[in-house]
């Protein structure tokens, strides 16, 4: 069984149709990109998805569950984390708090006011080790808010990752890094997703051909192909709608 | 453990504060500081931890008082029988409950709804006590008496000192939890929820509920404080749930400083002694104390903690004696100036024609009086302005971390 299912998605902000009619199916474990013009509705598909807007028609499934109209921290914890295109953290608080808030509920810890974090040993402990990953060690007493723009972006994905979640979503995630950070990030995407199941909306082709298992092109808030990333290459209405300018050859991430 | 340590020196402060200061007045001035510690650490839960900026804060101050009063009084008719001792507690457990139910509607958006809110239930809480005469007594309150029930170890509270080791007990106990309660994770998760609502529910978290349990908690504190009152005061009126007591305590929590844990007890404990002390001198204390928050509002943003806490890093540095003369020279103008607007302001209102003001006496309505203050205040302006330059610079310098070179 799909692990996600969009069945006949749609959106309107007043009159505009922003996603029109969306069918997708994403199964366990699938790494799948979604890609598509500026304004084709790309983050907006995310938005609903978790919660953050309500669909104006069609359902969305989670492990077989409809989760349109749900609440974000509801939808969150069934198992589906996910990461902002514009950064979207907890500016005054510390990097560390930043991280070690995003693993509370999922450790269990829920709206406990009787545990002090203090002796969290084991909370403490995966916090981190998480920035560690994410790199931001030597960070994690500042203010998150203070950190550089690059830095941020770590941040943004260590809060959506920290959960462990089942799926995540990620809206850009190397959108405004360097070479080498996209790289960094890439790879710690690829380390932390093994076994989950990832949807990704990335700029970068190199990227995208090179992570996802499918790739989806999204257009005027249509999905105009859904498949495997040669077949999508070779597509001509992607080739002319989108790709028409960058398309990979070979693949180096 | 260093956090230990400064629990204890507290625990040892308030213990020994009675024996420094012994006279009926600066007692009743203690009783006053550990309530109103309590209650601006309580408002400082919604303020500066939770992000909500409540404008009716003592309705729960004030309903919890007002059941603190009738426990007394049921004490005192042999109704119940426990020791005064419990009293604040129900006065929290009141607070706690009026928190739930307006909280219940109150705090699902933070921002000017919440507070709008605030101050609508304030305004419909302190107009009821008036109403309904039965509970609030009406104009003239409640009042009860605190030295009925069981002795407490020989303590019969009959003095205002043995209320001060109660009242201290509390405020230390009060302290300690809400301080342990920001350690939690639902203290956190307020904090969370303060600086970014929206992702907090994308971490799990209904914003709403992390909320709603920082206005519960706040609630019981602030009933706490307010049984406290109860015992001190042994009355209540309409007055310790209205606009002005939540005011009040808006203040302290700001001048103090939101961000810091004890930036409220700074608060409650500089406005306590402005309050007594200038309100034995001049009956324009509330227009100082509006002025002092104007000006802590333009200029220290982050209260008197927050000043206090700027000079980290020049005192890390070993710097803070390059600090010491242009402070003084820049504080000496500006008291002068200060001074010279007050009597100006005390020369204004007063009503004698002799008026007299730290010492000196002016004719309240002669030229040369006003001609004096005038000059003094333009003078002290002056030389105040000319000490900024030399206080920048030492500041500047007093930060930098390679004093030799970097320049
Ligand atoms: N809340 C909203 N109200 C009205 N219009 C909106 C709203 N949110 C998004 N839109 C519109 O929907 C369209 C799609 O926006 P969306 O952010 O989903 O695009 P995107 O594919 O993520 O683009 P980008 O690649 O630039 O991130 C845009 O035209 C945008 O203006
Ligand atoms: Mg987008």
């Amino acid at each position: 069984m799909s692990l996600l299912q969009l069945q006949g998605l749609s959106k309107q902000f007043g009159d505009t149709k922003i996603i029109r009619d969306v069918n997708l199916e994403i199964q366990p474990g699938e790494k799948h990109a979604i890609i598509g013009p500026n304004g084709a509705g790309k983050s907006t598909l995310f938005h609903l998805i978790s919660g953050r807007y309500h669909v104006s028609s069609g359902s969305i499934l989670f492990k077989g569950t409809p989760i349109h109209n749900r609440s974000p921290f509801e939808i969150t914890r069934l198992g589906l984390a996910r990461s902002f295109q514009v950064t979207n953290i907890f500016p005054l608080l510390s990097v560390f708090e930043n991280v070690r808030c995003a693993l509370l509920w999922s450790m269990g810890y829920r709206y406990s006011f009787w545990q002090l974090l203090g002796k969290a040993q084991a909370l403490n402990d995966r916090t981190e080790a998480l920035l560690d990953e994410i790199g931001l060690h030597a960070r994690r007493n500042l203010p998150a808010g203070e950190l550089a723009y690059a830095e941020q972006r770590a941040l943004e994905l260590g809060i959506a990752i920290a959960s462990g979640a089942e799926m995540i979503l990620l809206d850009e995630p190397v959108a405004g890094m360097s070479h080498t950070e996209a790289t960094n990030a890439v790879a710690l995407i690829r380390k932390v997703t093994a076994g989950k199941t990832l949807i990704m909306v990335e700029h970068d082709m190199n990227i995208v051909f090179d992570m996802a298992d499918r790739i989806s092109v999204l257009v005027y808030g249509e999905i105009i192909a859904s498949d495997i990333p040669s077949k999508i290459r070779g597509n001509p209405r992607v080739q002319e709608a989108y790709l028409g300018e960058v398309v990979p050859g070979g693949s180096d991430a | 453990m260093f956090k230990f340590a400064v629990w204890i020196i507290f625990a040892i402060v308030i213990v020994l504060l009675p024996q420094f200061f012994t006279s009926l007045l600066s007692v009743s001035i203690l009783n006053q500081m550990a309530i109103a510690i309590v209650f601006a650490l309580s408002y400082n839960m919604l303020l500066g931890q939770g992000g909500m900026l409540s404008f009716g804060h003592a309705v729960y101050f004030g309903l919890g008082g007002f059941m603190a009063v009738h426990a007394l009084l049921g004490i005192e008719d042999g109704d119940y029988f426990f020791s005064v001792t419990l009293i604040p507690l129900v006065g929290g457990l009141f607070g706690l409950l009026a928190a739930l139910f307006i909280g219940s509607f109150s705090t699902h958006k933070a921002g000017t709804v919440f507070a709008m809110i605030s101050l609508g239930v304030g305004e419909l809480i302190a107009a009821s006590s008036l109403i309904l005469v039965s509970f609030f007594g009406g104009e003239a309150g409640v009042s009860g008496d605190r030295t009925y029930g069981p002795t407490f170890f020989g303590y019969d509270f009959a003095q205002d000192i043995q209320v001060y080791y109660l009242a201290a007990a509390w405020m230390f106990i009060a302290t300690l939890a809400m301080y342990l309660f920001t350690q939690t994770p639902a203290g956190r998760m307020a904090n969370a929820v303060r600086d970014n609502p929206e992702r907090a529910e994308f971490i799990g978290y209904s914003a709403r509920r992390v909320r709603l349990i920082s206005f519960v908690m706040s609630g019981f504190f602030a009933g706490i404080a307010g049984g406290l009152f109860a015992v001190n005061y042994e009355i209540l009126t309409e007055q310790n749930l209205n606009a002005v007591t939540s005011g009040n305590v808006l203040l302290m929590a700001y001048i103090g400083g939101l961000g810091f844990f004890i930036g409220p007890i700074i608060g409650a404990v500089v406005l306590t002694l402005m309050n007594s002390v200038l309100s034995h001198y001049t009956t324009l204390w509330m227009l100082y104390l509006g002025i002092m928050f104007v000006l802590t509002v333009m200029f220290l943003p982050n209260g008197l903690t927050g000043f206090l806490m700027m000079h980290r890093t020049p005192w890390h540095l070993g710097k803070i004696r390059l600090l010491i003369k242009p402070y003084i020279v820049t504080s000496i103008p500006g008291a002068v100036f200060a001074l010279s607007l007050v009597a100006m302001v005390e020369m204004a209102h007063s009503s004698e024609a002799e008026f007299v003001f730290l010492g000196a006496s002016f004719n309240s309505s002669g030229i040369v009086s006003w001609g004096v203050l005038i000059a003094i205040a333009l003078g002290s302006f002056i030389a105040l302005r000319r000490s900024l330059p030399a206080l920048r610079e030492a500041w500047a310098q007093a930060n930098a971390i390679d004093s030799g070179e970097q320049k």
